[in-house]
Parts: C-alpha cells; sequence; structure tokens
C-alpha cells in the first residue's frame, strides 16, 4: 500500500451489507442465508457506518464523534467487528 | 371455481418428530377459503389426521405393497362414497402407484397432478448422481451398498465419518461411527429394503425449497426455508423463509430439465465453501407446506387449482424473515370413531353408501 491511500477495512461484499436487515433494537437477520444475530449499540453504529464508507479513518473519527473511546480502541474494535462480520455473511 | 368439491389428501401421519405433509396440506387448502370437502387418507388407525378437525372424514388405506390393484380398489370404493374430484398424495412410498393409477383414476373421474413414472425415476436417490452432473449441479458422492461390512473399511476408500446412511425411497442417518453406521443401515435397511446408499457428509446449513412444476418445465411458486431447529431424525421443527437467487436457479434448472409435473421439495446444503450442493428431490410437499399458506404462496391451494383448471391463485415470492415452528398437540378422539376407523375403515363421518 502506497502511503497516499487510505487505509480500508476489509468487510464483506456492500450487496452482504445492503442485503442484511438491521433493526434499532439490534437484531440482525440475513434473508439469503436464513441467520440471525443480535448486536450492542457499537455495532448498530459500525453496520450503519460499514454501509457508508470503508475507510478506516473515517470510521474512527465516526466513532470517536459518538463514543468516549481512545483512537486505537476504536480502531481495533472496528477490526474485531470486520472481521465477525466477514465470518458470518456469506458474500 | 363454484360448487363444493371434494379432496382427499395422504399422509395423514402426524408424528411429533416426523409428521407427514398430509396434515399440513389440508391446513393449506383450509386456508384457501375454498368450498371444499376433505377426506383425510391414512394407513393406520392411529394417524391424527384421520381424526381432525381439517377433514371432513378419514379412511384407511391398503399399504402401496399390497398392490395397485388393491390400492385402486379400495380408492374406487372410497370414491362411490364421497364422489372425489380430486386426489393428492403426500408420500414417497406411495407416489410410484398413484402414478401408475393416475389415468385409472381419472377414468373414474378422480383427477390429480404427478410426475410421470420417468420423472419420478429421474430424481430417485439412485440416479441423482446422474441428473446432477448433467445440470452441472454439485451433488455429495454416494454410494449405493448392500453390506454393511463397508462401513469398517470404508476409510481405505477415503469415505471418512461423518457419513449419511440412507434409504433407497426415505429415510437419512447422520453415522459420526462405523457401530452408528452399521445400525442405521439395519434399521433403515429393514423398513425400506436394499440397496442402503452412504453419502458423503456436506458440512454446512440445510435449506429446502417447496415448489410446484407446471409439466412443460416452468416453475409455478416457490417457498425456500433454511431450517432453525431439527429433530432427532433431522427434521424441521422451526424454519425461516428466505430469499436467494441461486437456490431458486438450481430449483428452476432441474424442473426445467424434467418438465416436472406437480409438487416437489429440493433439500440442499449450503457448504463451509457457500456452494450449493443438491442432497434429494423428494416428489411430493413437505411437511412444512403450511408455512407456503402462512406466507401467502399457498402452494397445495395453487396445485388443487392446477388440477381442476382453474385460475391459479397470485403466488408471489415470499417475504424472508417468516419463521415457523411446529407445536405437536394431542387430538381427542371418541372411542366411537376410534372404534369405526379399526372396524369399518373410516370414520363415522364417513359418506358411505
Amino acid at each position: 500500500m502506497r502511503s497516499s491511500e487510505k487505509p480500508l477495512v476489509d468487510l464483506p461484499s456492500s450487496a452482504a451489507l445492503d442485503r442484511i436487515a438491521v433493526s434499532e433494537s439490534g437484531f440482525v437477520f440475513d434473508p439469503t442465508t436464513g441467520d440471525s444475530y443480535t448486536v450492542n449499540a457499537t455495532g448498530l453504529v459500525l453496520l450503519k457506518l460499514f454501509r457508508q464508507t470503508r475507510d478506516l479513518e473515517a470510521l474512527v473519527a465516526a466513532v470517536l464523534a459518538e463514543h468516549e473511546v481512545g483512537a486505537e480502541r476504536a480502531e481495533r474494535d472496528i477490526l474485531e467487528f470486520a472481521g465477525a462480520l466477514r465470518q458470518h455473511l456469506r458474500t | 371455481m363454484s360448487g363444493l368439491r371434494t379432496v382427499a389428501v395422504t399422509g395423514m401421519n402426524g408424528r411429533a418428530d416426523n409428521p407427514a405433509p398430509g396434515m399440513a396440506v389440508v391446513r393449506c387448502l383450509r386456508e384457501s377459503g375454498l368450498p371444499l370437502r376433505i377426506i383425510g387418507l391414512g394407513y393406520d388407525a392411529l394417524d391424527p389426521g384421520l381424526y381432525s378437525s381439517g377433514c371432513d372424514a378419514g379412511y384407511l388405506l391398503p399399504y402401496p405393497n399390497a398392490g395397485k390393484e388393491t390400492v385402486l380398489e379400495r380408492l374406487a370404493e372410497i370414491h362411490a362414497a364421497e364422489h372425489l374430484d380430486a386426489i393428492i398424495p403426500c408420500l414417497d412410498a406411495e407416489l410410484p402407484v398413484f402414478v401408475e393409477l393416475e389415468s385409472r383414476l381419472f377414468g373414474l373421474g378422480v383427477r390429480s397432478l404427478l410426475p410421470t413414472r420417468e420423472q419420478l425415476r429421474a430424481r430417485d436417490k439412485s440416479h441423482l448422481a446422474e441428473l446432477t452432473e448433467r445440470l452441472g449441479i454439485r451433488y455429495p458422492e454416494t454410494r449405493p451398498i448392500s453390506d454393511s461390512g463397508f462401513f469398517a473399511d470404508c476409510a481405505k476408500d477415503g469415505w471418512e465419518y461423518p457419513l449419511v446412511v440412507k434409504g433407497s425411497v426415505y429415510d437419512a442417518q447422520v453415522a459420526k461411527r462405523p457401530e452408528e453406521a452399521v445400525q442405521a443401515f439395519r434399521r433403515i435397511a429393514a423398513v425400506w429394503g436394499l440397496p442402503i446408499l452412504v453419502q458423503r457428509m456436506v458440512e454446512g446449513d440445510e435449506f429446502n425449497l417447496a415448489g410446484l412444476g407446471d409439466g412443460a418445465g416452468g416453475l409455478i411458486g416457490a417457498v425456500m426455508m433454511k431450517k432453525r431447529a431439527v429433530t432427532d431424525k433431522g427434521k424441521a421443527w422451526a424454519g425461516v423463509t428466505i430469499h436467494d437467487e441461486r437456490l431458486l436457479a438450481l430449483a428452476r434448472s432441474v424442473i426445467a430439465a424434467l418438465r416436472w409435473r406437480g409438487p416437489l421439495e429440493i433439500e440442499a446444503m449450503c457448504g463451509r465453501d457457500g456452494n450449493y450442493y443438491l442432497i434429494e428431490i423428494n416428489p411430493r410437499f413437505p411437511a412444512w407446506i403450511y408455512l407456503s399458506a402462512g406466507v401467502g404462496c399457498n402452494l397445495p391451494a395453487a396445485l388443487l387449482a392446477m388440477i381442476m383448471g382453474d385460475a391459479l391463485p397470485a403466488l408471489p415470492l415470499p417475504e424472508a424473515g417468516i419463521l415457523f415452528i411446529r407445536s405437536a398437540c394431542e387430538l381427542i378422539v371418541p372411542l366411537a370413531s376410534f372404534e369405526s376407523v379399526m372396524l369399518a375403515g373410516h370414520t363415522p363421518e364417513a359418506g358411505v353408501p
């Protein structure tokens, strides 16, 4: 990666992220696989953000704007959650 | 459609861990709101569907292995009493007999919509490998065996546990060890005979599709479901509707290739590799078919319309995310009803001539 390129988060495909139904309670349903999950408030925020951008810096900034956590913790949470999504969402 | 019609439905067994589809088909027909007299046809006096409120009357049939002439004779008796307009067979084991009898029943005035003998053969477990290869559909390696000694030495041939032990007509069991496989072999062979089929296990999630073929290669309607809970026999106890174009495409290719006529269920596994593997094609509605009425795509009602030449009801692709959860319940049966089925072979409500 060249230094001028912004780091991107490795997420499931846009199609996979767009197809899942996400309710405000944090209940997530995948209509293709029939799987359902629950996510906490941070997960809910991240899911919505992931649909808008994969830019890690922008995601960290968005999390910091809403939660009182350090940038390092926010980045770790984003990457961990992205990893969990890759594991669970069929592309 | 006008006037009351009389429809017979088979498969009235309702064992909690493995119910037959008949009672669910009856519920779908009732939900259609059509004016129907529904006759339940069972094989055992303890088949609950015979006594259920969904059926107006119940009759016992001889088992299919009694031969088609015996079955026809009994159906003709029931027809004389009930003036059947249509019959919907719901069990794998009886399908070959009903297929053989379809034109003769039609001659009596009893209509049905069934696959042909060739279609039935093309999707049976011993020919599925051939069909899937022709269509480019993934299918786990399957081998017919007649000797349970296979299970002790199969590792030498690259067969790893767990594997699936299947009857040639019905029944399947996952075996994790050779002893379990031998036990399953004996149990299934005792009921369904030889050969037994051994299939490589596909690790993943099971998805089912219930559909209706028009006999010209078209899929009239479909409901797709993922099993969310299963009984000890692997039968769906809870499920949720899904929508996956890949599963739908698989079903369409099968139905087009076979020019499938009538109801069917496609069982597929989505493996860890993300690919669908066809496991079985059942030539009838599944036991979970009531879900189709629950999601506004009433396939048994559509089948009846096709049989009778009526306009088809709307069959939209169902919304994903609708669950079913099966609930076993007790039917209360007066002794007189049980006595009537035991002694006369029909419930007291039967229109005996």
